[in-house]
């Protein structure tokens, strides 16, 4: 029999009872067939590879990252926790060593979901690598962490959890956000205070094919990695960016995804969006499989593969190349930008909209960064939807100093009540969580 | 009356049953080089002086494909492996000759490339040129449009037989194991057609009339002429056979572990609600898995003559057997030898075994007595422990399911069935361990033979209703055919209890030994663009495994 290379660990939990809605995108349907070609390829009889149960995240893995309006249980169902509960399992059986590797091919996805959560939105209502990461962090200790994200969507959630937070560097691949939801993932979005330039945003062009996300990969990811040197690498393995996805317009392969995935190397890899259930996920899926487990993916292919028909155009990888370079150029001088933004500021605050596509929701939110010296800052978000609910949180970061855990503690205590729907206290360094109202 | 037999690698045990009651038994020792000659003098020896006339039926378990597998003597095969893209399929080769083609069928049963003749042309040259006759053909996804084996065989039949077709042995999605199981069938079909017709020939020449079964991993059997089609399902039915013979004694109801405890290994089964767990895809033979229905057994390397000793003040027993107990003249301290110095056996030289124990003793700094204890005591935890972590395992076999993963059965043992020399012997210690009561059944030493005789014939469907497609695909039994766009579950599962009866029948099954039941079932909406555009049916049958009828009696409860 057939022997990997890494331990794998896969996490396969197609949920075929859960659905958005009968005829939604996420529906039981979604990973019929992936399963038919995992089965049928016979990877549970591969030597090495393992498969897990999902565990179910727990109400306190979800406070650690979400402000959920108006709580955890109200806003999630048992496949929000099962999903997030998946990756989990990933994680802990790579940090434990049971394997080299997780894949956790699970739903629904997670990485639109951003700190505070009204609804749902992009299909996704909690975050599960950012529930993963947390759960991992407070368990295992804190840990170094690029999250690369190659769902074709901008991972605006991912984007806001970890905003702040120089120990988890975002790295999001993404059709640009001119020409597809959210909207958002440009350059200019490159951290908060204590964290600028630890996110990144990789808008691509349409009809990006295997030859751009290579190169984007090659000359412009694994560099940033290699500087980063993160204890641990996630994959959000969004599998959108495939040429026959319904919502999205890139040429991405299969073969590409595997071949991106074994040169990415991750230690851990998150199923997000991706709904060409039939021509793509089964394909993709096993593709991404076979490269974390070592195993030879080039005969991996799709029924109408054509790689003529999928050639990538002159002036898109003239316009990638271009961009790569902008782009590592930002990087490199993260720490003059950061000094020059910051400079005599005691505060820096972030005021957006938010829209839940999936439940039709607006937000309206100011996120505020005390720049502080010896810590990320305490930080509060203060936030209105268009539902009428108002609501007040305070985060106190995982590395925050005495005096921001204390003035964290002070803000939570003298709001007065009756002045919000809800108020929320986040204290990552002693994982205490509360709210009141 | 009906007769039960069971081919083991040393004995062949017999047994006669009539209306409920054990009224004969027989063994011989198995001689190896002539398989049948040993099932014949068994059967013999059974019905010396018998009236066969009522005869209802004869079960065998045999090992004639089992040896042949194992020990080499199989025919040579032509493989033709139609892998489509995925997996680099060259582990599959498994045949003597390895041919594989281009055609390609996806998983919804859609032909992507279709076969080239002139592959299969060439391949038969090639198979030609070797001298080979048996052939096997396996496509990935036959199971849900069987065309392209079946086309293949066409062109093969005239030339090489038998051309095993891999749809037709199991309904499951797992290539490699469909690659594998349809070489053994091929490779395995001379010498068991062998077997089938020496004993055809024997039972005629005695006016035995009765129908002829052969007993399957999964403790059911099949009739004589489906093992000769197909014998691959003949494989290792010796752990089935004991097992089914074990529940025969025991509540059909209830979750159970079944220990039987040898003189080398200790193997261990299990029964959810009275109905033996079964491997989740098919059994191993050597080195190749297949697609198999078999009872799920773990065997360890414990047993009444393990040897025994001691390392940095640890009592250390098996995985090896180094020979007899010392008691009996063998060269080290055995669990028997701790056995029969606590009273608990009794047989050989009782101061030959409490020497053992005073060797083993000496190492751990206590007398020859609190030795075997300790020995006894071993061999219970090493069992207990071994148990746990299998039903550990279990429990977490995968599920795809939110409501399967909140709330699934879980298996719960409510006591523990024990057989093998040892097994009165090791009762008190287990139900210590466990927590369990323990029942060891009277007739244990038959129960291989019991099991034999009162298997029902088991039998399988896979159903694949595709709505939008308009197919229906059941490959166990070659069908694939057009259906309405209006086909419904409900439909789906009168059509899949249908084509199992067909099936059933087809195996040898008889009306009034039926039980037929659903075992999974789900219904699929498609949508494509933002419409339904069907439902993707999936329903799985089986006959229920079973006994005819129980015996119960046990003298340890």
């Amino acid at each position: 029999m057939l022997r990997a290379k890494n331990r794998l660990g896969l996490i396969f939990f197609p949920a075929f009872d859960w659905a958005i809605s009968p005829t939604h995108p996420e529906r039981e349907e979604r990973l019929l067939y992936t399963q038919d070609q995992v089965f049928e390829e016979g990877i549970a009889d591969v030597e090495g590879i393992k498969f897990y149960n999902p565990g179910m995240a727990t109400e306190k893995d979800v406070q650690r990252v979400h402000f959920c309006v108006p709580d955890v249980m109200s806003r999630v169902t048992e496949s929000h926790l099962i999903s997030a509960g998946g990756a989990i399992k990933a994680a802990e059986v790579v940090m434990e060593k049971d394997v080299d590797k997780a894949f956790a091919i699970v739903r629904p996805p997670g990485h639109h979901a951003q700190r505070v959560v009204f609804g749902d939105r992009g299909f996704c209502i909690i975050n599960i690598e950012a529930v993963m990461l947390e759960n991992v962090r407070q368990r295992f200790g804190n840990r170094r962490i690029a999250i690369v994200d190659t769902d074709c969507h901008h991972g605006d959630g991912t984007q806001d959890i970890y905003w702040n937070d120089k120990d988890t560097l975002y790295i999001s691949f993404h059709q640009d956000g001119r020409t597809l939801y959210p909207g958002t993932g440009f350059l200019d979005e490159f951290g908060g205070p204590a964290a600028m330039g630890y996110n990144i945003n990789i808008p691509l062009p349409p009809e990006t094919g295997e030859e751009g996300f290579l190169y984007v990969l090659d000359n412009l990811v694994i560099p940033i990695l290699e500087e980063y040197k993160p204890e641990l690498v996630v994959n959000s393995a969004g599998q959108d960016n495939h040429y026959t996805d319904p919502i999205t317009n890139m040429n991405f392969t299969a073969h590409g995804y595997a071949e991106l995935n074994h040169r990415l190397n991750p230690d851990i890899a998150i199923l997000e969006g991706g709904y060409s259930i039939e021509g793509a996920l089964p394909y993709v899926n096993l593709g991404i499989i076979l490269a974390m487990a070592g195993l030879d993916y080039s005969h991996v292919m799709e029924p109408d593969y054509d790689p003529k028909k999928l050639k990538q155009s002159f002036r898109i990888t003239e316009y990638i190349k271009g961009l790569c370079e902008k782009i590592y150029e930002r990087w490199r001088r993260k720490e003059d930008i950061s000094r020059e933004t910051l400079k005599g500021r005691e505060y820096v605050t972030r005021a957006r909209n938010v829209y839940y596509d999936t439940d039709g929701i607006m937000e309206e939110q100011v996120q505020k960064f005390k720049v502080c010296s010896h810590c990320s800052g305490l930080n509060t978000i203060h936030s209105r939807s268009d539902r009428g609910y108002e609501i007040f949180a305070v985060s106190i970061p995982r590395d925050a100093c005495q005096a921001c855990i204390d003035e964290g503690y002070k803000i939570y205590k003298e709001i007065p009540t009756g002045k919000y729907y809800k108020i929320y206290l986040q204290d990552r360094v002693n994982d205490v969580y509360m709210s009141q109202g | 009356m009906i007769v039960g037999l069971d081919m083991g690698g040393t004995h062949v045990d017999a047994c006669l049953i009539d209306r409920g009651n054990i009224v004969e038994q027989a063994k011989t020792p198995t001689d190896r080089s002539d398989l049948f000659g040993s099932i014949w003098k068994t059967l013999d020896d059974l019905l010396l002086g018998k009236d066969f006339s009522n005869l209802e039926r004869i079960n065998l378990s045999t090992t004639v494909s089992t040896n042949a597998i194992i020990e080499g003597k199989t025919t040579p095969v032509g493989m033709i492996i139609e892998s489509g893209p995925g997996l680099d399929p060259s582990f599959l080769a498994c045949g003597q000759e390895n041919v594989f083609i281009s055609g390609y069928i996806d998983h919804r049963g859609r032909e992507i490339k279709s076969v080239a003749p002139e592959e299969i042309e060439e391949a038969a040259a090639r198979f030609r040129k070797k001298g080979i006759k048996a052939c096997a053909v396996a496509a990935k996804f036959s199971v849900r449009n069987p065309m392209h084996e079946t086309k293949i065989k066409e062109i093969l039949k005239d030339e090489f037989f038998p051309v095993t077709m891999g749809h037709a042995l199991s309904g499951k999605l797992n290539f490699p194991r469909r690659v594998f199981t349809s070489y053994l069938n091929s490779a395995v079909y001379q010498v068991f057609k062998a077997f089938c017709e020496s004993l055809r020939q024997a039972l005629a020449k005695k006016e035995i009339n009765a129908p002829v079964n052969v007993l399957k991993a999964d403790g059911g059997t099949v009739s004589l002429d489906a093992a000769e089609k197909y014998p691959v399902y003949t494989i290792l039915s010796g752990p089935a056979a004991s097992l089914m013979g074990s529940c025969a004694f025991n509540p059909a109801d209830k979750d159970a572990v079944f220990l039987d405890i040898g003189g080398t290994t200790t193997d261990i089964s299990f029964v959810a609600d009275g109905v033996p767990l079964f491997e989740p895809l098919g059994i191993s033979i050597g080195n190749l898995k297949t697609l198999i229905r078999s009872v799920y057994n773990v065997s360890i390397g414990l047993g009444g003559d393990s040897a025994v000793s001691v390392e940095n003040g640890e009592i250390k027993i098996g995985p090896r057997r180094e020979g007899f107990p010392m008691a009996m003249g063998g060269p080290v301290p055995t669990p028997s030898d701790a056995m029969i110095v606590l009273g608990l056996l009794d047989f050989g030289q009782k101061d030959q075994a409490i020497s053992a124990m005073k060797k083993i003793g000496e190492q751990l700094g206590v007398d020859a007595r609190a030795a075997a204890q300790a020995i006894y005591e071993k061999m219970g935890e090493i069992i207990k422990q071994k148990v746990d972590s299998l039903l550990a395992d279990i429990n977490s076999r995968p599920v795809y399911t939110v409501k399967e993963l909140l709330y699934r059965k879980r298996l719960k043992p409510e006591y523990v069935s024990i057989i093998g020399g040892p097994a009165r012997a090791m009762a008190p210690v287990l139900e210590k361990k466990f927590q369990l009561p323990c029942r060891v059944p009277k007739h244990f030493e038959v129960a291989n033979a019991v099991g034999a005789a009162l298997a029902k014939t088991t039998a399988e469907i896979t159903l694949l209703a595709d709505t939008a497609k308009g197919t229906l695909s059941a490959p166990e039994i070659g069908l694939y055919e057009k259906i309405d766009r209006n086909f419904t579950l409900e439909m789906a599962r009168r059509k899949a209890l249908e084509l199992l009866q067909q099936r059933a029948s087809m195996l040898g099954a008889e009306g009034s030994e039926m039980e037929a039941e659903i075992t999974e079932e789900s219904s699929f909406n498609m949508v494509r663009g933002f419409y339904t555009s069907g439902k993707n049916i999936r329903i799985r049958a089986q006959i229920k495994p079973g006994l005819l009828y129980e015996l119960r009696g046990v003298d340890y409860a």
